[in-house]
């Protein structure tokens, strides 16, 4: 149906470089979600694509055609809004009509599209009631609707579910998912909640600074993190690090010490790195073991207690504070010494500049 | 204790509220008593608050000049220099409010100082224009000059009340295929009515009392309300009583209107703040 490619994007406020040259091709049918830290121009990214900013240079193609230049209207895309921005003073119908009217559509098919997508979203004993007289869930589903009745070539998401309650938001993360398998339309979708990103997403593309630190399937940026800032930023809790000296390596792996002496071998290939270098290992808290004793000793901290799972914190001789992800019934208590215990094949090393090293082998999900 | 002082408080500002009315209303409510003098107790002194009502004033203020024909030329040059301000104005304070540049905020002040002129530094110039432009004692003319000079105003207004109107409203409006007049008439006017409504009130009034420019522009043919009033203060002497009654022939219809346009726009005010 529709593929959306952008080539070299930039965009200048006044003298200020906000998108510093953006490249990505997105799939047919794709779900692509943006994500980075807050200011790192993932609305501005897709105000541009939408046309309701300026591209300063580079090009947007939809469907092979440069839209440049074409107005927000005729690009063939919908948008969902943060703040829902429904028409206040029409009711839901005429807010979903209004698009259509535009288009020129005819009075009977307008009135069908409209009753089947109010059927799809459950919005008919509302038609006639005002954005105002909505709940806030309600008022999303509207917006939703408002995009679908167009039959957009690609569906436009800024942070749509952020204004919703915990519970609402989980369970309108699944309807759109199920909408989207379900029409099938290319999206893009701006979001800063890791979950929405990780489970929505066919491919994630993680910004920071108007730069593209990169792009990938879920599992891709979760188990092959391409530097520091991608594998702090993917996953919670946070990859813990650990400053370490590179000792050597091979095809098979990478020798390095840690700050109390203890070697690791790690299976990624480091080449030309000169032993001797400050490297940085990375481990998620989930693959981090607690042993009573032996290397990496630390003290007990906080213990989080979250049902499921249990968090422990543990603050290293270094004053560092590593965290450990136990299943539900560990027997840890405060205070206690422990010993970490890091799992070579789930580690990571990260060069001085903070690029990751290869891995020697893909993870089976990320391949 | 705090309450106590709360309730003091706002007795006080009560007092202070009223004091305030009282003393602006005061001239209109004197000058309409003595409306109904006949000339001798319009100027006793002690002034009259007690009298026998009689009608005299404005049998002759009738009589002497015709009512409706001022009447008639200040309704033309209001409703049309507000419709013509509004107009210009509207989308001027849409490009400010939406579109704004590094310029907006200082081109705003800069057309708000030109209100801060004195009229009457322009005066020979804007004589001159109109003269030669032939539009002296027209309709035409002097809508046009009060026109321009509420236009700053107007457009400020207009601005401050877009301001308020979340951009993504407008901006999903685009999306949905509008085009810039579109946008602007199927979905910012709606939302900004009860402030274009007031805006236009506004300007309404300031037409119907302007006076300098009407004095200076027109004699005859064109002259309004406010040198209908001027020509009772004759160099005969004063005659309050008639003065009086042409003063307030000559602001009823414009207070009629602002009172019940006032309910309407409260009204329009609740309706409106649907989000
Ligand atoms: N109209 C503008 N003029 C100047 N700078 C702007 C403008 N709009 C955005 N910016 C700047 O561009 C940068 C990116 O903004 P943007 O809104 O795209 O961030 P974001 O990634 O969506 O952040 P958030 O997660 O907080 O929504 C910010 O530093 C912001 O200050
Ligand atoms: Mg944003």
């Amino acid at each position: 149906m529709a593929t959306v490619e952008l080539k070299n994007l930039r965009k200048t406020y006044l003298t200020e470089e906000i998108i510093k040259g953006i490249s990505l091709s997105i799939e047919d049918r794709e779900f692509v979600v943006f994500v980075g830290p807050s200011g790192c121009g993932k609305s501005t990214l897709l105000r541009m694509i939408a046309g309701l900013e300026d591209i300063t240079s580079g090009d947007l193609l939809i469907d092979g055609q440069r839209v440049n230049d074409v107005e927000p209207g005729k690009r063939g895309l919908a948008m969902v809004f943060q703040s829902y921005a429904l028409y206040p003073h029409m009711d839901v119908y005429k807010n979903m009509e209004f698009g259509l009217k535009l288009a020129g559509m005819p009075e009977a098919e307008r009135r069908e599209k409209i009753e089947h997508v109010a059927r799809t979203l459950q919005l008919e004993p509302y038609l006639h009631h005002k954005p105002g007289q909505l709940s806030g869930g309600q008022r999303q589903r509207v917006a939703i609707g408002r995009a679908i009745v167009r039959n957009p070539k690609v569906f436009l998401f800024d942070e749509p579910l952020s204004n919703l309650d915990a519970a609402l938001r989980g369970q309108m993360r699944v309807e759109l998912s199920a909408l989207h398998r379900k029409l099938g339309a290319t999206t893009i979708y701006v979001t800063h909640d890791q979950v929405e990103a990780m489970t929505m997403a066919d491919k994630i593309v993680v910004l920071q600074k108007g730069v593209v630190e990169q792009i990938g399937s879920p599992l891709e940026l979760y188990h092959h993190p391409r530097n520091l800032f991608v594998a702090r930023f993917i996953g919670s809790p946070p990859m813990n690090f650990f400053p370490a000296i590179f000792q050597g390596g091979d095809t098979t792996g990478s020798a390095v010490q840690l700050r109390d002496g203890s070697t690791l071998y790690v299976p990624v290939t480091s080449p030309g790195l000169l032993p001797g270098t400050k490297v940085t290992v990375g481990i998620r808290p989930e693959h981090v073991e607690l042993a009573a004793s032996g290397p990496n000793s630390g003290v007990v901290e906080v213990i989080e207690r979250l049902g499921a799972i249990t968090l422990v914190h543990v603050r290293m001789p270094d004053g560092q504070i590593i965290v450990v992800q136990m299943d539900g019934a560990v027997l840890t208590d405060v205070d206690t010494r422990v010993s970490l215990t890091l799992p070579p094949g789930n580690c990571h090393l990260f060069a001085p500049d903070g690029v990751a090293f290869e891995a020697c082998h893909r993870h089976p999900l990320a391949a | 204790m705090a309450v106590k002082t709360k309730t003091s408080t706002r007795i006080g500002v009560t007092i202070l509220g009223w004091g305030i009315a009282v003393w602006l209303f005061f001239p209109i409510f004197w000058m309409f008593l003595t409306s109904f003098k006949n000339e001798i107790q319009a100027i006793s002194t002690p002034p009259k608050l007690f009298f026998m009502p009689t009608l005299s004033s404005y049998a002759e203020v009738f009589e002497r000049a015709s009512y409706w024909h001022f009447t008639l030329n200040t309704v033309i040059v209001s409703v049309g220099a507000t419709a013509i301000a509004i107009a210009l104005a509207v989308p001027a304070a849409y490009s400010m409010a939406f579109l704004p540049s590094s310029r907006t905020r200082s081109t705003l002040l800069w057309m708000l100082s030109t209100r801060m002129l004195p009229p009457v530094g322009v005066l020979v110039p804007i004589y001159l224009l109109a003269r030669n432009t032939h539009l002296l004692d027209t309709c035409t003319g002097l809508a046009i000059v009060d026109m321009l000079t509420n236009l700053p105003i107007i457009v400020w207004m207009l601005y401050t009340f877009f301001r308020e109107v979340p951009a993504p409203i407008l901006e999903a409006g685009r999306m949905d295929g509008a085009s810039r007049w579109q946008e602007m008439t199927m979905v910012l006017l709606p939302l900004a009515l009860p402030g274009i409504a007031s805006t236009a009130l506004l300007s309404l009034i300031l037409c119907w009392n302007e006076a300098f420019w009407s004095l200076n522009l027109t004699s005859s043919h064109a002259a309004p309300l406010t040198a209908f009033i001027a020509s009772f203060s004759s160099p005969e002497g004063l005659f309050f009583g008639k003065l009086s009654a042409a003063s307030t022939l000559a602001v009823a219809p414009i207070l009629v209107f602002g009172w019940i346009s006032q309910k309407q726009l409260v009204r329009g005010l609740t309706f409106g703040a649907v989000k």
